[in-house]
C-alpha cells in the first residue's frame, strides 16, 4: 500500500474540496483497500466521507425512495420499506457478498467496485484498465468470469456488482455532488461506461464528483425476483444473475424489467429485449425470441462460453415465473 | 528409562483392559478454550524484542533467469532495512518427511511465482510497499507450463503394474468400461497464512513456524542454512491447518533466518495469501485412464488404472494416483503406470491423501459407470469384488470391514437410488467406497508422571486440527489410570522426544503408540513398586491395584517423578498384510433444472479405521474430509495461465473453498474394529480416510439425479448445463 | 498519526501509520492477536470483529477510521474459565480443528445472532418480511462468510444452534 494523506471529510463540501485534484474517496473500504493492498489503486489522498450525514433512507415527494449513499448493504437489504417495495434489491443485496461485508460497503462504494479479473488484481499480468496501454490478458487467458455483451477487444472484464443490477431494473437514479457544489441526477443507466477502448474509464462521474444517493422511483407493479447463478451456494460473485420486475396484465406482458449481472463491463439492461416483450402474449417461443434479441451479439472467449446458454436459460425462467409458467419437462 | 519396540508382530489389545474409560469417549479438546477465546498463539503471533517485518518478492517469469533488481533504490525507501536474495533461498518447500533441502538458489527461474527477494523493513506497512516496488530483471527462457503438452514426462518404475493380460480381458469382458476421468489443481488453503519468526542467539536458530512435521523441518531448515541440526530449534504448539502443505520447510523460514542473522533482529515473514498459492505445494491435476472388465456377474476380471500428472524437474514427489486400485478391488488382469510431466508451474507435492483423494474419484466413478451398465446396484457390484487376499502381493488383509461400512451405511442413509423432481430441482443419490492406505512411522515420546499424581506427555508431535492434545492425554490417562484433566501435554517443539509428525494420517497411530509404550514402562515400573506383576496391574483414578495389593498411585511416587520414554518403530507387520482404513460414502443431491448447479442436500459417511481414540475429534476429522470431498465434487480448481503458468485465481474470492452454505450437515458413523496388524494401540489413520472417495460419492449422485456423467471435476455449473434439456 | 481506538471497553492512544488496518493495529500494536489473518482481503472472515455490534472485515478496515468506534473482539467476549456462551458451545461442539478461524467465527456467530434478533432476512429466507427461523439452512447462509478449511461447519451450526436456543430461553 503507498503512503496517502488521509483527510477525514466533515460535510460533502469538504469532501469534494479536499478530493479535488485525483483525490479518491473512501467510505466502507471494502474494495479499496483490497486494491490498495496490492497496489492495483494506490491514491496519494484518501478522503474518509463516512462521518457525513448521507446515512438516511428517505421517502421522496413522489412516494419513491432516497438511499444516502453511506447507507450500508446490509441496512439497505433490512429496511422495510426496500423488502416489502422493492424486494428485488433487497434479493440482490442479500445474494452478495457476507455478512460481515455487506456490514460495511455502502450504496456509493457498491457502484463504484471494480472488476473482479484475476489479470486487473495481479499488477505482473498486462491489464488496460489498470495500466491503459499495457494489453488485455484476459483475453488468452483464463476467462471463465468475464463478459459476453459490451466488452471491447481492450478488456473483457465484467462489473461485479447485485446490488447494481437490482437499481437498473428498478430505474434507479444517482445523485451526485461535484467540486463546485453543483449537485446532478442522472439515470443509473448512464453512470457506467463501456469499455471501448479505455477501460480504466469506468464511469462518467468526474474528478472529485461524489455520489451522495441513489434515487428509486415509486415502487412498481409486478412481479420482482433476483436470480443468480454462481459456483458456490454463498458468497461468490455471480455468473450470471438477473433482477427482473415483470407484470403480466389481460395475458400480456405490461412490463419487463430485466436487467443483468456477470455478463457485462456494466450492470446490463437492454430496451430491444423489453421491447420484444411488453404487449406479448407470454409463451416459450417468445422467451426464446426475447433471449436471441438478449444474446444477438454475445461473444463467449472460450472459457466463458456456457454464459450464453445459462443467461438464455436464466431469462427464460424468470419470465416462466413471472407469467406462472412451468418448466416443460 | 526407556521402552522401546518395534511392530513386528500382532499385539494383545492391552488398551481394551485398561479400566480408565477415557479411549474412545467424545471429549472435547483440552486447548479447546485457548482456541474459542483467541489465547491460542500462531506462528505469526510471536512478538520479539526489536521484530521486523519482511515480506517475499515473486518471479514474474515462468523460466529463465534472474539477471538484477533495484535493491538500491528499494533499501533507500522509508523503513527498509535490507533487501535479501540470497541462493540458499528455497525454490519450493521441502516434500514432506525430506529431511533436508529442496532445491536452492533464486538466479534461476522456474515458475512464475518462485520466491527471489525477501525485503525486510521496521513496520510491515513499510516492507509490504517497499516488496512493491522490488522490479527485477530478467533473461527469459521457453518455458513448459501446460502438462497435457509437456516434451519432458517421465514414467516412474514404482508406479508401473502390468499383471495378466488386461487388453484380452477387456475383449473378453462381459462388461466394461474405458473412461477417461480429469482431476484439477488443488490447493491445500489452510486458514493460517505460511509464517515464520527467525531469531538467533549466537550460532542457535530459534524458528516460531507453522509446520507439521518438526523433526524433518529442523533437519530441513540447518540443511538449507547450512548449519548444524542442534543449533536450530523449530517451535510450532498450534497450526492453523496444514493438510500437506506445512509438510516440508517453506520459502519463508529461510529468507526469515537469513535476514534475521544479516540484520542481528527477529524477522517475520508471513506469506501473503496470493503467495500461498504459489510457493507452497498444492496438488497436481491428474488425467486418469479408467478400464474395468467385469464378467456378467460383475465379477472384476481387469483393471487398468493410468494416470498423468506434474510437477517441477528435481521433484521426486509424484501424486500416487493409483495407490488403492492396487488393493481395493479383485481382478486377475491389471495394469497401472503413471506419467510425471515436468512443468514451469508452482512446485505439487503431498495435499491431504495424495493418491487416493484423486485416485477414489475416477476409480468410483468408473465403478459406479460399470454397474449402471451391468444394471446393478452399486454396492453389490462392490461387494462382490472384495478380494479374499491382496490381488497383486498374495498377502492377507488386516482388518478390514468394507462391506459392513456399505451396509451398515446405506441403511442408515435409507439408500434408494432413483431421480425425483423438486421444483427447479432434480435429486438423486449416489455413493462410493471409501479406501486409505494404513500407515506408522517412527515416533518418540516422554511421560512423566510427576510426585502430584499428575502426568506430563511430551514430544515434538503437532496437533494441526486433528486432535493429538486430546488423544495422546487420553492415552496416557487411560494407561495411567487418571482423568484427561490430569494429564498435561506439550506439543511442537523439537526440544522434545522427536515424534512422527503429522502426515500420512500416521501421527495418532505412531505419536500415540510412543505415548502408550512410554506408559508401558511406567505401569512396569509401577507394578514392581506395588509388587504385583505388570499383567495384574491396574491403575484407575489415581489408585493402582494389582495381586493383593492396593495403592494410591501418589503414595507409589512417594513425592518423586517418574519419567519414561517410549520409542516406536514400524515392523514386519506393515508388509505381513495389506492395511488400510475402510468406509462408504452416500450423497443426496439436488440439481438445478435451469442452471446446473449443484447442491448436497444430505452425505452420511460410516467408517471402520481401527481403534477410534476419541470419537469427537475422529468425526470431526471425518466430517473435514467429506467436505473436501465436496468442494473436489464441486467447487475446487487452481487455474494456472496457459500462457505463463501462472497461478490465476490466487485467492479465496476466487478459488472457491466450500463455504458453510455449501455444506449440509454431515452424519458420520464408526464400526468398531482393532487392527492388531497396525499398532500396540491397535488404530488406523482417520484424517484422510474422509476424503478418499468422498467426491465421488456427489458426482455418482449428480448421474442418478440428471442422467449426466461429468467425469471432468470438479462439476460445476458449465458441465452439468451441457447435458441439461432446454 | 495519532489514534483514539476502544477495543473491549478499553481505550488506547496509539500512532499509527495511516496505512495500518484495524486488524494489524489489534495484532500488532495491542497484541490482540485473537482476531486472525486468513487472506487479508475480506474473503474468509478469519478477521471478524464488532464494530458498534455489527460484525465486519477487521482486514478491510483502516485503524484511523474507527476513532470513536466500540470495537469487540474474540479476547473481549470471555476467556478460558469464564467463557462466552458462544465460546463454550465451541468446544462442546467441537466446532473448530485447528482453531485459526474460530475467533472469527465466534465473533461473527456473535454478530449474526443479533442480526437475527433484529429480523433481517437472508438470501435463503423464503418471506423477507416474516420472523426468522433459525433452521440449519438459514445459519449456514448467514455464517458463509466465515471460511473453515479443516470445513468443522457441522459442529459450529450446531454450536451456533445451542447457544443461540440457550439464550432464547434465558430472556
Amino acid at each position: 500500500m503507498r503512503p496517502f494523506d488521509y483527510v477525514r471529510a466533515e460535510d460533502t463540501g469538504s469532501a469534494t474540496e479536499a478530493a479535488r485534484g485525483g483525490a479518491t474517496f473512501i467510505a466502507g473500504g471494502t474494495n479499496l483497500l483490497d486494491l490498495m493492498k496490492l497496489e492495483v489503486m494506490a491514491p496519494d489522498r484518501l478522503v474518509d466521507i463516512t462521518r457525513l450525514d448521507l446515512g438516511a433512507i428517505e421517502r421522496t415527494e413522489v412516494g419513491g425512495l432516497r438511499i444516502g449513499a453511506l447507507v450500508t448493504n446490509a441496512d439497505l437489504a433490512a429496511h422495510g420499506t426496500v423488502r416489502r417495495n422493492y424486494p428485488v434489491l433487497s434479493r440482490a443485496l442479500l445474494a452478495g457478498a457476507s455478512g460481515q461485508l455487506r456490514n460495511k460497503a455502502t450504496t456509493g462504494g457498491n457502484l463504484l467496485q471494480r472488476t473482479r479479473c484475476h489479470y486487473f488484481y495481479d499488477t505482473s499480468q498486462s491489464c488496460n484498465k489498470r495500466e491503459p496501454g499495457s494489453g488485455c490478458a484476459a483475453l488468452g487467458g483464463i476467462n471463465r468470469i468475464h463478459a459476453i455483451l459490451g466488452a471491447s477487444e481492450h478488456c473483457i472484464a465484467t462489473h461485479p456488482s447485485d446490488m447494481a443490477v437490482a437499481l437498473l431494473a428498478l430505474d434507479a437514479e444517482v445523485e451526485t455532488e461535484t467540486a463546485d457544489g453543483a449537485r446532478r441526477m442522472r439515470p443509473l443507466a448512464d453512470l457506467h461506461r463501456l469499455p471501448g477502448d479505455a477501460p480504466d474509464r469506468e464511469t462518467v462521474l468526474a474528478d472529485g464528483e461524489l455520489i451522495t444517493a441513489v434515487v428509486l422511483p415509486s415502487a412498481p407493479r409486478g412481479h420482482q425476483a433476483y436470480r443468480k447463478a454462481r459456483d458456490r451456494a454463498s458468497y461468490a460473485f455471480a455468473l450470471v444473475s438477473l433482477a427482473s420486475v415483470v407484470a403480466v396484465e389481460n395475458g400480456r406482458i405490461a412490463r419487463a424489467s430485466l436487467a443483468f449481472g456477470g455478463l457485462a463491463p456494466k450492470p446490463w439492461r437492454d430496451p430491444e429485449v423489453e421491447a420484444t416483450l411488453i404487449g406479448e402474449v407470454p409463451s416459450e417461443e417468445l422467451f426464446d425470441r426475447a433471449a436471441d434479441v438478449l444474446l444477438r451479439e454475445a461473444k463467449g472467449h472460450g472459457h466463458n462460453d456456457f454464459k450464453i446458454p445459462l443467461t438464455r436459460r436464466v431469462l427464460k425462467a424468470a419470465l416462466r415465473e413471472a407469467a406462472g409458467m412451468e418448466k416443460p419437462a | 528409562m526407556t521402552t522401546q519396540f518395534k511392530m513386528d508382530a500382532p499385539q494383545r489389545p492391552l488398551l481394551d483392559r485398561t479400566e480408565q474409560g477415557v479411549i474412545h469417549r467424545p471429549l472435547d479438546r483440552p486447548e479447546g478454550p485457548l482456541k474459542v477465546s483467541g489465547r491460542a498463539h500462531y506462528a505469526a503471533e510471536r512478538q520479539l524484542p526489536g521484530q521486523v517485518e519482511g515480506v517475499l518478492v515473486r518471479a514474474t517469469i515462468a523460466r529463465g533467469r534472474l539477471a538484477g533488481m533495484n535493491a538500491e533504490e528499494v533499501r533507500a525507501m522509508p523503513g527498509v532495512l535490507g533487501v535479501f536474495s540470497d541462493e540458499r533461498f528455497l525454490r519450493n518447500p521441502a516434500q514432506g518427511g525430506a529431511g533436508e533441502a529442496p532445491v536452492q538458489g533464486v538466479r534461476e527461474i522456474f515458475y512464475h511465482g518462485q520466491p527471489i527477494a525477501l525485503v525486510v523493513a521496521e513496520t510491515l506497512e513499510q516492507a509490504r510497499h517497499a516488496a512493491a516496488n522490488l522490479r527485477p530483471s530478467y533473461e527469459e527462457a521457453e518455458a513448459q507450463v501446460d502438462p497435457a503438452t509437456a516434451s519432458d514426462v517421465d514414467r516412474p518404475d514404482k508406479r508401473r503394474l502390468d499383471q495378466g493380460d488386461l487388453d484380452r480381458a477387456m475383449a473378453e469382458a462381459r462388461a466394461s468400461v474405458d473412461v477417461t476421468y480429469t482431476t484439477p489443481p488443488h490447493h491445500s488453503a489452510a486458514m493460517e497464512l505460511h509464517a515464520s519468526v527467525a531469531s538467533w542467539e549466537g550460532e542457535r536458530l530459534t524458528l516460531h513456524g507453522s509446520y507439521q512435521m518438526l523433526k524433518y523441518n529442523k533437519a530441513e531448515l540447518a540443511d538449507s542454512l547450512g548449519i548444524p541440526e542442534e543449533n536450530v530449534r523449530v517451535l510450532s504448539p498450534f497450526v492453523g491447518g496444514g493438510f500437506g502443505s506445512k509438510l516440508g520447510i517453506s520459502p519463508e523460514a529461510v529468507a526469515a533466518a537469513i535476514a534475521a542473522r544479516d540484520l542481528g533482529r527477529p524477522v517475520r515473514v508471513v506469506m501473503t495469501r496470493q503467495q500461498v498459492f504459489s510457493m507452497v505445494t498444492h496438488r497436481t491435476s491428474t488425467r486418469q485412464r479408467i478400464r474395468l472388465a467385469a464378467d456378467e456377474e460383475g465379477r472384476l476380471t481387469g483393471i487398468g488404472h493410468e494416470d498423468r500428472v506434474y510437477n517441477l524437474p528435481d521433484e521426486v514427489f509424484s501424486e500416487p494416483t493409483t495407490q488403492s486400485t492396487h488393493f481395493l478391488y479383485a481382478g486377475a488382469n491389471r495394469r497401472l503406470g503413471q506419467e510425471v510431466a515436468r512443468v514451469n508451474r508452482a512446485c505439487t507435492g503431498s495435499v491431504r491423501a495424495p493418491g487416493e483423494a484423486v485416485g477414489m474419484l475416477a476409480l468410483e466413478g468408473a465403478m459406479d459407470e460399470l454397474a449402471r451398465v451391468l444394471h446393478m446396484d452399486p454396492i453389490d457390484l462392490r461387494r462382490r469384488n472384495i478380494p479374499d487376499r491382496h490381488p497383486e502381493q498374495d498377502i492377507p488383509y488386516s482388518a478390514r470391514r468394507l462391506a459392513d461400512c456399505m451396509d451398515q451405511g446405506a441403511r442408515a442413509f435409507g439408500w434408494s437410488p432413483g431421480s425425483r423432481r423438486e421444483g427447479e430441482w432434480l435429486v438423486g443419490q449416489g455413493m462410493a467406497a471409501a479406501a486409505r492406505i494404513n500407515m506408522v512411522a517412527p515416533s518418540e515420546a516422554r511421560v512423566t508422571l510427576r510426585g502430584d499424581g499428575t502426568a506430563l506427555v511430551e514430544t515434538d508431535m503437532t496437533d494441526i486440527g486433528t486432535g493429538t492434545y486430546a488423544i495422546l492425554g487420553q492415552i496416557a490417562g487411560e494407561m495411567l489410570g487418571l482423568p484427561v484433566a490430569s494429564v498435561d501435554v506439550r506439543l511442537g517443539d523439537t526440544d522434545l522426544p522427536p515424534a512422527a509428525g503429522s502426515g500420512g494420517s500416521h501421527g495418532a497411530s505412531s505419536a500415540g503408540s510412543s505415548v502408550f509404550l512410554a506408559c508401558q514402562g511406567l505401569r512396569a515400573t509401577l507394578a514392581e513398586r506395588l509388587g504385583c506383576e505388570a499383567e495384574d496391574l491396574t491403575l484407575k483414578d489415581g489408585v493402582a491395584t494389582g495381586g493383593n495389593f492396593r495403592a494410591d498411585l501418589v503414595d507409589l511416587l512417594s513425592g518423586g517423578d517418574l519419567s519414561e520414554e517410549g520409542k516406536f518403530e514400524p515392523g514386519e507387520t506393515a508388509d505381513d498384510a495389506s492395511q488400510a482404513g475402510y468406509g462408504a460414502f452416500f450423497a443426496e443431491v439436488a440439481v438445478n433444472r435451469i442452471t446446473g448447479e449443484t447442491r448436497v442436500l444430505r452425505m452420511l459417511g460410516t467408517f471402520a479405521a481401527g481403534r477410534i481414540l476419541n470419537e469427537k475429534t475422529a468425526r470431526s476429522q471425518c466430517q473435514g474430509g467429506m467436505i473436501w470431498g465436496i468442494g473436489a465434487a464441486l467447487t475446487e480448481e487452481l487455474s494456472f495461465d496457459p500462457r505463463d503458468g501462472h497461478a490465476v485465481n490466487d485467492d479465496l474470492a476466487e478459488y472457491h473453498l466450500p463455504v458453510n452454505a455449501d455444506c449440509p450437515p454431515i452424519e458420520v458413523h464408526f464400526l468398531d474394529e482393532r487392527d492388531e496388524m497396525s499398532c500396540p494401540i491397535q488404530t488406523k489413520g482417520v484424517g484422510e480416510l474422509g476424503i478418499s472417495g468422498a467426491g465421488a460419492a456427489v458426482l455418482n449422485a449428480i448421474f442418478d439425479a440428471t442422467g449426466i456423467r461429468v467425469r471432468d471435476y470438479p462439476a460445476t455449473l458449465d458441465k452439468v448445463l451441457a447435458g441439461l434439456p432446454d | 498519526m495519532q489514534v483514539d481506538l476502544t477495543v473491549n471497553g478499553v481505550r488506547h492512544a496509539l500512532d499509527l501509520d495511516p496505512r495500518v488496518t484495524l486488524l494489524d493495529a489489534l495484532r500488532h500494536d495491542l497484541g490482540l492477536t485473537g482476531s486472525k489473518k486468513g487472506c487479508d482481503h475480506g474473503q474468509c472472515g478469519a478477521c471478524t470483529v464488532l464494530v458498534n455490534g455489527r460484525r465486519i472485515n477487521a482486514c478491510l478496515a483502516l485503524a484511523v477510521m474507527h476513532e470513536g468506534d466500540e470495537i469487540t473482539t474474540v479476547e473481549g467476549l470471555g476467556e478460558p474459565g469464564a467463557l462466552h456462551p458462544l465460546q463454550a458451545a465451541f468446544v462442546t461442539h467441537d466446532g473448530f480443528q485447528c482453531g485459526y478461524c474460530t475467533p472469527g467465527q465466534v465473533v461473527s456467530a456473535c454478530g449474526m445472532l443479533g442480526e437475527v434478533r433484529e429480523g433481517w432476512p437472508s438470501h435463503v429466507s423464503v418471506d423477507l418480511e416474516g420472523p426468522v427461523d433459525l433452521s440449519d439452512v438459514e445459519i449456514s447462509e448467514r455464517m458463509s462468510g466465515n471460511l473453515c478449511r479443516c470445513a468443522a461447519y457441522t459442529g459450529i451450526n450446531e454450536a451456533i444452534r445451542e447457544a443461540s436456543a440457550k439464550s432464547e430461553a434465558a430472556e
